[in-house]
C-alpha cells in the first residue's frame, strides 16, 4: 500500500522517521526527580529540608560510627585510644565484644555451654521453615517442627536426653492407647467404660468434696477478718461450699454415667481414659523410666537452671513459648466469647477485658510477688515459669480480641451453610469457621506476636535480666562501662528490629499468599 | 424416608443432659460453674495457708497509714509524712498528665507522619517510613531508656549555669533552663485582678465560638463566605493581652533561679516525665501514622476525584471530603491506641517517674510489704481508667459513625 501511495502521492513520506530521544527533562533521573521530588515549590521546599535533615543526621552520625573503638577493655581504655587518635566522641563499640556473651546469653549461662542456645536458635529457624513456607515444603518437614520443641528444651536447660525422648515416647504410648480404645469392639469397650467411668466418678466425686470443705475453710478464715468485704467474701465462700457440699455426689455420678453412656461412638470415655494413662504415664512413668536409660546408656549435658537464663535467649525463650501457647489459648477464648452459653460466655468476657485493662507490668508484678500465693506451699514454681503463666494469658486475651475480629468478619453464610451440611459445632468450627476465620486474622495475631515479642524486654522491671535488664544491671553499673548507653541501647534496638521487621515482612508476605481474591 | 420428630418420644431421660441440644449446653455451664468453684476453692485455700504461713493478713490499713518517702513530681500537695493512701492519688495522678501529653503529642505526630507517607515528595515519603518501621520495632522501654539516657548525658547540669562566664545558658531570655535535672520553667503567679484577665480571655473564646456560627450562618443563608482563621486568631489573644497591660500585668511570672546547685522557684518538668512522655509519644505516633494512613487510603479514590469535579481545591478536598470521611476508619484504632499510652505510661518505673506503678506498685508495695493488696488496687486503677477511656471514645465514636438507616 504504502508503495503505490509513495508512487501516486509526491508528498507523503515512503519512509518512517527515525525516533528521536525524548527531551532530556522528560526521561531517566531527571524525569523521576522532576516528578518526585521538585513537582511544585512546596515539595521542592520539603526536598530540601529533607536532604538537609538526612545530610546533617549522616554527618553526625558517620563519624561517630565509623571512627568506633572496637577494642579496649573498658570505657576509660576506650577514651583514651580516642584522644589518641583525635575522635573523641565516637562510638565505643568494644563494650559490645567485650560484654557481647552477657548481651546475648546473661551473666550466669556457663560460658562453655554457649553452644547450646545457639544452635537452639539456629535450629528455631530451620524447624520454624516447614510451617512458614509449608506451600512449597513438603509437608513431612511437619515432623521436624514438631520435635522442636523437645529439642530445643533439652538444648538450653540441659540435663539427661532420655527425659524429652522419654517423654515422646510416652505421648506415643498415649496415642496408641487412644487408638486402641477406639478400636474396641463394642461390648469390651462398655466394659471399659464401665470401670473408667466408676473410677472417675468416684475421684472426681472425692476431690469435690475435698474441694467443699476446702471452701467451708476458707469461708471461715475469710469472714473472721474485718470489713465488709471479708464478710461478703466469706459469704461468698460459704455459698460455693454448701453448693458443692449439695452436689458432689450427683456430679460424680452424672460424669461418670456420661463417661459410661458414650461407649457407643467411644467419644468422650476415650478422651478421659487417654487423659488419664498420660497423667499417669508423666507422673509415675517420666521419672524412673528415664532414670533408667539414663544409667545404661548416659547422655547428659550440663542441667541450667531456668533463673540462670538471660540476655536476649531470655526474650526469645518468653517470645516463642509463649507465642505458641497464646495462640490455641487466644482461639479457645474466642470461640467462648462468641459461645451462646452465657456463663462461658461470661468468663470469657471477664478474662479478656480484664487482662486488656491492665498493663503487662501489673501482672509481671502478678507473677513476680503475688501468684506463689496461689499455688500450693510446697511447690516452687520458678519465676520464669510463673512469668511465662503471667505472659501467656496477656498474649492470649488480645490473640483472642484479633480472632474474635475474624470470626466477626465471616459472613453468616458460612455458619449456616455448615449447619445445612449437618456439621456439629466441632465439626463446623474445625472445618469450616477456623480456617477462614484465622487467615483473615493473621495481620492482627502476627502484630500481637511482635507486639509480645518487645514487649518481653518489660521483665527487666522485675528484676530478670533480659537484654534491657543487662545493660542496666551487669553493664551500666560495671566499673568498666559505667553509664555507657548509646552504643548498647542501639545494638539492643538494632536485635529486636532485625527479628521484629522480619516477621512483620513474612506476614505480609503470607498475606499475599493467602489471598484467594475474596474475603 | 421417615423424618425424624422434633421433640423425642417420652419422658425425661438422664442421657438427654449429655445428648440433647436442649439440655447439652445447661450440662456444660453447670460443668463449667463447678470447675470455676473447684479453682477459687483451690486458689482461695493456697492463698489462706500461705497467707497463715507468711503470719499476713489483707488489710488495706496502710494506705491511712504515714508514707515516708518523697515523690519529685507532684501535682497536688504532698509530703513525705502524707499517707499512702495520697502517695497513690499523686501517682495516678502523674500517669493521667503523662498520659494526656503522650495522647496528645502521639496523636500530632502520627497525623503529620501519617499525611507526610503519602506525600507526592520521594524523599519525605522514605523518611517517613524508616520513622515508622524503626520505632514500629523496637521495644518502647528501649526507646523510653535512650531518651533518658540522652536527656541525663547530653543536657548540663545546674551548675553549668553557675558563674559570670557560664558554660551553658537559660532559653527564652533567661526563663527556660534545661538541665539533667529536668527543664525548670516560669510559673505564673496569680496577683489581684488575675481573674479579670481569665474572665477576658474565656469571653473571647466564647466570642470565637459566637463569630464561627455566624460565618457558617452567612455561608449557609446568604453564600457569603467570611474568612474565620484571622478573626479567631486575633480575637484569642488580642483581648487578653489587652486586659493583661491595662490591668497592669495581674498575671506575673515567677522566673526559675540559680540558687546553690540547683534551680529554685518556677515551675519543673523532671527529665523523667520528658523521656517517658517524648518516648510513648514518638513510639505510639509511629503506630497513629500507620492507622492515619490506612484510613485515608480506604476512601476511594471517587470520592477525591468527585470533589475535584466539583472545583474544590486539594486542600479542601482533604479537609471537607477525605479527613471526615478517614476520621471514622482512623478512631477506632486511635482509642485502642491511647489505651496503649495509658497502659504503657506504667514504664514509668523503670526510668524513676513516680506514677501509680512507682508510688502504689512501687515504694509502697516494698515498704509495707503489702503486695496482694497494692498489686489489686494498682490493677483496679488501671482497670477503671481503661474502661472510661474507652467508654467515652466510644461514646465519640458512635457520634462519628455515619447514621444509615
Amino acid at each position: 500500500m504504502s508503495d503505490t501511495n509513495a508512487q501516486s502521492v509526491a508528498f507523503v513520506r515512503n519512509s518512517e522517521i527515525p525516533a528521536s530521544p525524548p527531551p532530556l527533562g522528560e526521561t531517566g533521573p531527571v524525569k523521576w526527580m522532576r516528578e518526585n521530588l521538585f513537582s511544585g515549590w512546596v515539595n521542592s521546599v520539603m526536598t530540601v529540608i529533607a536532604f538537609l535533615l538526612i545530610a546533617r543526621f549522616i554527618m553526625g552520625v558517620f563519624p561517630w560510627f565509623w571512627n568506633g573503638v572496637w577494642d579496649a577493655s573498658s570505657i576509660k581504655d576506650c577514651r583514651n585510644i580516642m584522644a589518641d587518635a583525635g575522635t573523641a566522641g565516637s562510638a565505643c563499640f568494644a563494650v559490645l565484644v567485650d560484654r557481647w556473651d552477657h548481651l546475648l546469653f546473661g551473666f550466669k549461662y556457663p560460658a562453655t555451654e554457649y553452644w547450646r542456645p545457639t544452635l537452639a536458635f539456629v535450629l528455631l529457624v530451620v524447624c520454624a521453615m516447614p510451617a512458614l513456607f509449608a506451600m512449597y515444603l513438603p509437608r513431612k518437614l511437619l515432623i521436624a517442627t514438631a520435635l522442636y520443641p523437645f529439642v530445643a528444651y533439652w538444648l538450653i536447660w540441659g540435663g539427661s536426653l532420655w527425659v524429652p525422648v522419654v517423654i515422646l515416647g510416652l505421648l506415643a504410648v498415649t496415642a496408641a492407647i487412644y487408638l486402641f480404645i477406639e478400636g474396641l469392639s463394642v461390648s469390651l469397650r462398655q466394659a471399659v467404660a464401665g470401670i473408667v467411668g466408676a473410677l472417675s466418678g468416684i475421684g472426681l466425686g472425692y476431690l469435690l468434696y475435698l474441694g467443699a470443705q476446702e471452701l467451708w475453710f476458707i469461708s471461715g478464715n475469710v469472714s473472721a477478718g474485718e470489713g465488709i468485704v471479708s464478710t461478703v467474701a466469706g459469704f461468698v465462700f460459704m455459698i460455693a461450699a454448701i453448693f458443692t457440699y449439695a452436689f458432689f455426689i450427683p456430679m460424680g455420678i452424672f460424669v461418670g454415667y456420661a463417661i459410661y453412656n458414650s461407649y457407643e461412638d467411644g467419644g468422650l470415655v476415650t478422651i478421659v481414659t487417654t487423659l488419664f494413662s498420660l497423667y499417669a504415664l508423666m507422673v509415675y512413668g517420666l521419672g524412673p523410666i528415664s532414670a533408667a536409660i539414663n544409667s545404661v546408656v548416659p547422655i547428659e549435658l550440663e542441667a541450667v537452671a531456668s533463673r540462670d537464663m538471660g540476655g536476649y535467649m531470655l526474650c526469645m525463650i518468653l517470645g516463642t513459648v509463649c507465642v505458641s501457647l497464646s495462640i490455641p489459648l487466644g482461639v479457645v477464648l474466642a470461640l467462648g466469647r462468641q459461645s451462646n452459653m452465657p456463663l462461658i460466655k461470661g468468663v470469657c468476657v471477664v478474662f479478656i477485658e480484664f487482662i486488656r485493662g491492665v498493663p503487662l507490668i501489673t501482672l509481671l508484678f502478678v507473677a513476680n510477688v503475688m501468684l506463689a500465693y496461689f499455688f500450693p506451699p510446697e511447690s516452687s514454681i520458678d519465676l520464669i515459669l510463673r512469668v511465662i503463666i503471667m505472659i501467656t494469658a496477656f498474649s492470649a486475651a488480645y490473640i483472642a480480641e484479633v480472632i474474635r475480629g475474624g470470626l466477626a468478619a465471616l459472613p453468616k453464610g458460612q455458619y449456616e451453610a455448615a449447619d445445612s451440611l449437618g456439621l456439629n459445632y466441632t465439626q463446623a468450627t474445625r472445618l469450616i469457621i477456623l480456617p477462614q476465620a484465622l487467615k483473615i486474622s493473621i495481620p492482627g495475631i502476627v502484630n500481637v506476636a511482635v507486639g509480645l515479642f518487645k514487649d518481653t524486654t518489660l521483665v527487666s522491671v522485675i528484676s530478670m535480666f533480659d537484654i534491657v535488664g543487662m545493660i542496666r544491671g551487669p553493664i551500666q553499673q560495671s566499673t568498666d562501662w559505667i553509664s555507657i548507653y548509646w552504643e548498647v541501647y542501639l545494638f539492643a534496638a538494632a536485635v529486636f528490629f532485625v527479628v521484629c521487621y522480619s516477621i512483620s515482612q513474612y506476614s505480609q508476605w503470607l498475606e499475599r499468599q493467602l489471598q484467594t481474591g475474596h474475603r | 424416608m421417615s423424618s425424624t420428630p422434633d421433640t423425642p418420644q417420652g419422658g425425661f431421660r438422664l442421657s438427654m443432659l449429655l445428648n440433647d441440644t436442649r439440655y447439652r449446653s445447661y450440662t456444660f455451664q453447670f460443668i463449667a460453674l463447678v470447675a470455676i468453684i473447684a479453682a477459687m476453692a483451690f486458689i482461695g485455700g493456697n492463698l489462706v495457708r500461705n497467707l497463715a504461713a507468711a503470719g499476713l493478713n489483707i488489710s488495706y490499713d496502710f494506705l491511712g497509714q504515714q508514707s515516708g518517702y518523697d515523690i519529685n513530681q507532684r501535682p497536688i500537695e504532698y509530703t513525705s509524712q502524707s499517707t499512702h493512701g495520697r502517695a497513690a492519688l499523686v501517682g495516678l495522678l502523674n500517669t493521667l498528665i503523662v498520659a494526656f501529653l503522650a495522647c496528645v503529642t502521639a496523636t500530632i505526630i502520627g497525623v503529620v507522619a501519617g499525611v507526610l507517607r503519602l506525600s507526592p515528595n520521594w524523599l519525605v515519603r522514605k523518611i517517613m517510613s524508616f520513622y515508622v518501621e524503626i520505632f514500629r520495632n523496637v521495644p518502647v522501654l528501649i526507646w523510653i531508656l535512650i531518651i533518658f539516657s540522652i536527656l541525663i548525658n547530653a543536657t548540663p547540669a545546674p551548675r553549668a549555669f553557675k558563674g559570670a562566664d557560664p558554660q551553658a545558658s537559660m532559653w527564652l531570655w533567661d526563663s527556660v533552663a534545661v538541665t539533667n535535672r529536668g527543664v525548670f520553667m516560669p510559673s505564673p503567679v496569680w496577683n489581684e485582678g488575675s481573674m479579670m484577665v481569665i474572665g477576658v480571655f474565656l469571653a473571647s473564646i466564647v466570642g470565637i465560638f459566637m463569630f464561627r456560627r455566624y460565618a457558617k450562618a452567612q455561608l449557609f443563608n446568604h453564600g457569603r463566605l467570611i474568612s474565620t482563621f484571622w478573626p479567631s486568631f486575633g480575637l484569642f489573644f488580642v483581648p487578653a493581652i489587652l486586659a493583661q497591660i491595662v490591668l497592669g500585668n495581674p498575671i506575673g511570672l515567677e522566673y526559675p533561679e540559680l540558687k546553690g546547685f540547683n534551680f529554685k522557684g518556677g515551675f519543673t518538668i523532671r527529665g523523667s516525665l520528658i523521656a517517658l512522655w517524648l518516648a510513648l509519644a514518638v513510639y505510639t505516633g509511629a503506630f497513629i501514622a500507620e492507622n492515619v494512613r490506612a484510613g485515608i487510603l480506604a476512601i476511594s479514590k471517587g470520592q477525591t476525584e468527585a470533589a475535584a469535579a466539583l472545583g474544590l481545591r486539594p486542600k479542601r478536598i482533604m479537609s471537607l471530603v477525605v479527613l471526615p470521611q478517614a476520621l471514622r476508619v482512623i478512631i477506632p484504632p486511635l482509642i485502642s491506641q491511647y489505651l496503649n499510652i495509658t497502659k504503657n505510661s506504667s514504664l514509668a518505673i523503670a526510668v524513676g517517674y513516680m506514677d501509680l506503678t512507682g508510688t502504689l506498685g512501687g515504694i509502697t508495695l516494698l515498704q509495707t510489704g503489702r503486695a496482694i493488696e497494692a498489686v489489686l488496687l494498682l490493677m483496679l486503677f488501671y482497670l477503671v481508667i481503661s474502661l472510661s477511656i474507652s467508654f467515652l471514645m466510644n461514646i465519640y465514636n458512635n457520634s462519628m459513625t455515619l447514621k444509615e438507616r
